[in-house]
């Protein structure tokens, strides 16, 4: 936050960062002192912008400008023509599929028009390591009004009426979970958050720690007070480490200013918070587990009931939300039950933040409120399919989430809409798929995933997965018979139905939501030893097609394995004996001249 | 690890059962392996069996009971990277190293392994280095990224 005429903020998120964008803001720092403008503008490291594809991304107040892919050695030149003459660089503007308006306002930007911003509000305009800023955007606001005028009982009863539900998969109810752990016998309690952000293609929760730390915090410190805690846990992947750093500092800033600790703002409530680090297991995602991770145990899971809010970390009550849960708490305190209620559907409420990644134009964090359909996501906040190609599939919900087809985009983003159709929450990862994508390969893809990460104590989840495994690699080689579909089926279902923790029971779902809404790949697959999305090795060969190429020889620089051969100017040959089928020639001819050429002749009907 | 150090580590980690998963990752970020010497001293100090701390050793992916080389490559695999093409990448490592994912080449300059997901997914696919992000990656750029690491490519086949 600036408090001169002008701010350039720099996104420091992990994916500009990796794009260098705090070489970007020293560059700006030293370019502005240069030109003697630096009494003027401020250059402000600051949270995730959330348009993660165009990065490194910076943001200008107060016009409202974004600019984006800026180097280092264009901002001295940037400074002289957009703070010194006043041109607006249109190269660098950032204008995603938006031709008439030239010169947009971030708010014209259809990748941030229809999102709506509750966790998120703070985007782009916190610096992430100053508390002193969160305070200044009505942080721990809604902390000191829980501690004056609220008591317990009467938190619960808000978070109830704001219809909250979990974030972080399965739905449930968050002032219901509160009030069991709170009514449960025993004087300690604890409570966690669940920062162990495993499904591969999400990071939401990244995002939220690494962008505004203290939103999590002040929600923890909040539901700590509701539960009747006095000792918090954040469980976090130890594969986010700008987000432990970021955690850690925020955690410190608030112990110094009595936020943590002991009577925290002279109440007689107190409150410590202590991080602990994951080890890299996706299962420890799962509650149960996650407890006995941070007990120092093999990060197992076991049977419940007794729950964890009845018997939890060393068998005390504990109570686990996950990140994006813990930060909607504040905004609730703050702006009320009926406010928050007023965002969404009958049965969920508020927003949801998913990350949206895969064959899409625009990918980054969207915010969003629940009751949008997919297809707004994808093709209005999205814009869609990059290139030529046409949309197959949106994978939601992780690892034990589904995939759905073009004809259910149309059903609106809520729980138990998307359990129907064969999906789930999940955390709010959003991996957008073309045709290029296999469906199966992406079934065995997820179930190897899950096979390798299955702990192995229930003999349905880690024998049912390796033999589903064994099946889809079957398939994908062209060595399965069509009674294999039937019996990967019935695995599927037996694995279901048979496991004891929420991995084991959705484990199938990547099987069964292909099975359901792309058997025709499958049978492709099975009957005629096809993969039409050219992915499976074993039933795919390449073929130059000589009326299409120009002989322009990129295949050839970009083959691996020194396959392709031919003369500039003239059709080129792939030697079949050499190919390895890695894709590349496939993907870099600009003619549509490679081609597995058999595979347009099938037609199922 | 010398057994000062190694106590320094129990003591900031509370000296007991609860901190073991902290106690490992710092041995573990300091000498990117947990050597047997190293275990076996834990085990007596916090009373834990050895077998319970192999147990855990060899539950989290974190942690290497092998020593690992100069640089370490990881190639994401999560689902973003998949869909973009991360197989391929990984494998073109695996041709140019000549080891497989999860080995150390035999000069000990790289070890190869995947990660499930890195949370960049817009930079997919994404391979990382000893901590730094390579975004976009194609098989084309393998070479060139591996030799910033000490890489040094065969001569390529002349092609006609």
């Amino acid at each position: 936050m600036g408090s001169k005429r002008t701010t350039i903020y720099v996104c420091m998120g992990t994916s500009c960062d990796a794009r260098k964008s705090r070489r970007l803001q020293e560059a700006f720092s030293r370019a502005l002192k240069d030109k003697g403008l630096h009494d003027e503008i401020d250059v402000s490291a600051t949270s995730c912008l959330g348009y993660c594809d165009e990065g490194p991304n910076i943001l200008i107040e107060p016009e409202n400008l974004m600019y984006h892919n800026l180097n280092e050695e264009d901002v001295p030149f940037f400074i002289e023509e957009h703070f010194i003459k006043g041109n607006r660089l249109e190269n660098y503007i950032l204008a995603p599929g938006n031709g008439e308006l030239k010169i947009p306002d971030m708010t014209d930007i259809n990748f941030f028009k229809h999102q709506r911003l509750v966790v998120l509000r703070n985007r782009g305009r916190l610096e992430p390591d100053s508390i002193d800023e969160y305070i200044a955007m009505d942080g721990y606001a809604a902390l000191s009004k829980v501690l004056e005028e609220y008591t317990p009982e009467s938190i619960i009863v808000e978070i109830i009426d704001s219809g909250l539900r979990g974030r972080g998969g399965a739905g449930f109810p968050t002032g219901r979970k509160w009030q069991i752990c709170r009514n449960a016998p025993g004087n300690e309690k604890y409570i966690v958050c669940n920062a162990d952000e495993g499904d591969p293609g999400a990071f939401m929760d990244r995002s939220i720690l690494e962008s505004d730390p203290h939103a999590v915090i002040e929600g923890m410190i909040i539901g700590a007070r509701a539960i009747g805690a006095n000792q918090g846990f954040v469980y976090i992947r130890d594969e986010y480490p700008l987000a432990v750093q970021r955690i850690k500092k925020a955690i410190q800033q608030a112990e110094d200013y009595g936020l943590l600790g002991d009577h925290i703002l002279g109440s007689d409530f107190s409150f410590t918070l202590k991080i602990v680090r994951g080890a890299g297991a996706f299962v420890c995602g799962e509650e149960t587990a996650l407890l006995a991770s941070i007990e120092g145990k093999v990060g197992r899971p076991r049977q419940r009931p007794p729950f964890p809010v009845i018997k939890g970390l060393w068998r005390k009550p504990t109570n686990i939300n996950n990140v994006e849960t813990w930060a909607n708490v504040p905004h609730i305190i703050r702006n009320g039950a009926k406010w928050f209620s007023n965002i969404g559907t009958a049965k969920s409420k508020g927003t949801k933040i998913f990350s949206l990644v895969g064959k899409v134009t625009n990918t980054g964090l969207v915010e969003v409120p629940m009751g949008i359909t997919l297809r707004e996501v994808i093709f209005d906040i999205g814009a869609g399919i990059p290139g030529d190609k046409k949309f197959k599939a949106v994978q939601i919900g992780g690892p034990s989430g589904g995939c759905l087809p073009d004809k259910m985009l149309d059903i609106p983003i809520d729980y138990d809409q998307l359990v129907q159709a064969g999906a789930m929450m999940g955390s709010g990862g959003l991996i957008v798929m073309d045709e290029t994508t296999c469906m199966v390969d992406l079934a065995k893809y997820f179930t190897k995933f899950l096979y390798e990460e299955s702990c192995g104590k229930c003999w349905s989840c880690r024998e049912g997965l390796r033999r589903m495994l064994e099946i889809l690699t079957k398939i994908t080689e062209g060595k399965a018979k069509e009674e294999d579909l039937d019996t990967l089926r019935d695995l599927a279902e037996m694995t279901k139905y048979a496991s004891m923790c929420g991995l084991g029971q959705t484990a199938a779902n990547p099987v069964l939501s292909t099975l359901k809404y792309f058997e025709k790949e499958y049978i492709l697959h099975v009957r005629y030893k096809r993969c039409p999305a050219k992915v499976c090795k074993a039933l795919i060969n390449f073929y130059v097609i000589p009326e299409r190429c120009t002989g322009c020889m990129r295949c050839v620089a970009a083959c691996p394995t020194g396959a392709i051969t031919g003369p500039r100017s003239e059709p080129h040959n792939i030697d079949q004996s050499k190919c390895i089928k890695c894709r590349a020639c496939y993907e870099i001819c600009k003619f549509n001249a490679i081609e597995d050429v058999i595979v347009d002749a099938i037609v199922i009907k | 690890m010398e057994a000062t150090q190694l106590e320094q580590i129990v003591l900031e980690n509370g000296a007991s059962r609860n901190g073991i998963i902290a106690m490992l990752q710092e041995i573990q970020s300091r000498e990117n392996y947990l050597s047997e010497d190293n275990l076996s001293y834990l085990s007596d100090r916090l009373d834990i069996p050895l077998i319970d701390l192999y147990g855990i050793a060899s539950f989290y992916k974190s942690f290497s009971m092998t020593p690992v080389g100069d640089n370490i490559i990881h190639v994401c695999l999560g689902t973003a990277c998949h869909v973009r093409g991360a197989e391929p990448i990984l494998e073109e490592i695996e041709r140019k190293l000549d080891i497989k994912a999860g080995e150390t080449t035999p000069d000990n300059k790289f070890t190869l392994k995947t990660v499930n997901c890195l949370g960049a997914c817009a930079l997919g696919p994404i391979v990382l280095i000893n901590g730094r992000y390579f975004g976009n990656t194609s098989m084309q750029k393998v070479t060139d990224i591996l030799q910033q690491y000490g890489y040094i490519a065969e001569v390529a086949p002349e092609t006609t």
